[in-house]
């Protein structure tokens, strides 16, 4: 395809194979290739620890599943601010385990006394209910590993009278709108839910032709075929980094059925919000 | 895999015949099998769960009333009329890398599990790779299995269409070694090879169109 200078440049291509894949695609794999494929496919393996597999005889974990009633999810740096400081600084919480996972954006790291900067995935239980599990994922899981993720952390929760809610924030950017987007009022909410998903949502349904993609996207699709109820609240933002208004703007969802009863007391979350945004300034400063 | 939306029992599709898309370029095949469904007004019966397809969601596309058109959709749907025998299955994103061929595999394996008795895949090809004999007449194009050869050639000759050309394996090299080459048609050509389509009783057509946004109308007369 030429330019209007005259260059001559390849055209993008939506097929999602392109010509040289396709080409490679029709000779044969050698074993060289099958072991180098094997060896990456190790590398980017997911991995779960559990900190803790309770005994049976105090009726809690099961060696293979776990039952669990409330799953909530925040991916991305505001939404899992916004957990520590509306909900997990209760301190009705204890770490309960890590996802370990590689890819080329990011590596997580295992301790669980992380700062706002670092990669991680952790998981929380309610010590008054070990049903209930949190999950803060601040980490990037490529889309190659999204699939095992899901199978994974799901793979070991019993899902009898499961309910799931996941917080996200993407650009304001990426909404389609017909309205002007200097009229946007960003950041807001918009949310999906699955279909057996009955509840009220806290805010609008996100409108066509707008799409979720993303581990939120693969959470939610896991949900909707499976029929368990799920909702999807994600935060259309215009500032990228950790920032209040933003993690403000995830509000409503505390009056939703799944966080109400594990709100306990806000008066500690400004001061716990603004250490979280503080130090990330610090650590994010390119002088220290 | 195939999932039913549901509970009820999984839907028979014996003796139907499977519409689907390849991924390509413009779109036009999924453009042309969104029509299809809208136009049809066709149920969906369930979800093509897979790991080889980018995650996405987002509320009904073919929404017609505020009821709705909160029905969350994901990236690969079954539709099905049972009036028409014709079962649909909509890919709404691009493939995971490298999984496009485990995506044929599974996808292969559930046309047959099923017993579709005809497939009909929907692609596009990049405009400016035709030749000067391409650029004459009509972009579409159609390929079929040896099942359906006899029986659909009469269709196409009154429709005047042209079977898809081959090209040479090496150009200007060698013109002796003919191979079917469709650049931006993702996995159309896999899909036609020899070596996936080994099962000679399942017809398989392939109708194809060189890429300009007004073939999308063309493909769906």
């Amino acid at each position: 395809m030429a330019t209007f200078f005259g260059e001559v440049v390849a055209a993008p291509s939506r097929a999602g194979v392109d010509d040289e894949e396709e080409l490679a695609g029709e000779r044969e794999e050698t074993p060289e290739d099958r072991e180098i494929r094997r060896e990456l496919e190790k590398k980017r393996e997911v991995h779960i620890l559990w900190f803790s597999k309770l005994s049976a005889s105090t009726g809690s974990f099961t060696d293979e599943q776990f039952p669990c009633s409330k799953f909530i999810l925040a991916i991305g740096h505001n939404s899992v601010a916004f957990l520590s400081s509306f909900v997990l600084n209760s301190g009705c919480w204890e770490a309960a385990g890590s996802v370990k996972l590689w890819n080329e954006w990011c590596r997580t790291s295992n301790t669980t006394s992380v700062l706002p900067t670092d990669a991680f995935c952790l998981f929380y239980k309610l010590i008054s209910d070990p049903t209930v599990l949190l999950c803060q994922c601040n980490c990037y899981v490529a889309e190659d590993q999204q699939f095992q993720w899901l199978e994974k952390v799901f793979g070991c929760m019993r899902e009898e009278d499961l309910q799931v809610t996941i917080l996200s924030t993407c650009p304001v950017t990426d909404y389609k709108t017909p309205e002007s987007t200097l009229t946007l009022p960003s950041p807001f909410l918009k949310a999906l839910k699955t279909k057996d998903f009955k509840e009220t949502t806290c805010c609008p349904l996100l409108e066509q032709p707008n799409i979720v993609q993303g581990l939120p996207a693969a959470v939610l699709s896991y949900c909707q075929v499976w029929q368990i109820p799920a909702v999807l609240y994600q935060c259309y933002t215009d500032v990228i980094s950790l920032d209040t208004v933003t993690i403000e703007a995830f509000k409503p969802v505390l009056s939703s059925k799944n966080l109400k009863s594990l709100v306990k007391d806000m008066s500690k979350s400004a001061e716990i919000l603004k250490k979280l945004v503080t130090t990330n300034e610090i650590h994010n400063n390119i002088y220290t | 895999m195939f999932v039913p939306c549901g509970s009820s029992a999984p839907p028979d599709f014996e003796g139907f015949t499977l519409l689907l898309p390849a991924v390509s370029v413009g779109n036009v095949g999924q453009l042309a099998v969104d029509l299809v469904i809208f136009t049809l007004d066709m149920p969906k019966v369930g979800y093509f769960y897979t790991d080889c397809l980018v995650p996405m969601v987002g509320n009904n596309p073919y929404a017609t009333a505020e009821e709705n058109s909160t029905e969350l959709s994901i990236n690969a749907e079954v539709y099905s009329l049972p009036s028409k025998k014709l079962v649909v299955l909509q890919i709404r994103s691009p493939f995971v890398n490298n999984k496009y061929r485990s995506f044929c595999q599974t996808l292969l394996s559930w046309v047959k599990s099923s017993r579709c008795a005809k497939v009909i895949l929907l692609s596009s090809s990049h405009a400016y790779q035709c030749d000067d004999q391409q650029l004459h007449g009509t972009p579409l194009r159609y390929l079929f299995s040896p099942a359906i050869q006899k029986t659909a050639g009469e269709l196409m000759q009154r429709l005047n269409w042209k079977e898809m050309e081959k090209v040479a394996a090496y150009p200007g090299v060698n013109d002796t070694e003919m191979v079917l080459r469709i650049p931006g048609g993702g996995i159309t050509t896999l899909l036609f090879s020899e070596r996936l389509i080994s099962d000679g009783a399942l017809s398989w057509s392939l109708i194809s169109s060189c890429i300009h946004p007004k073939n999308v109308y063309l493909l769906t007369q």
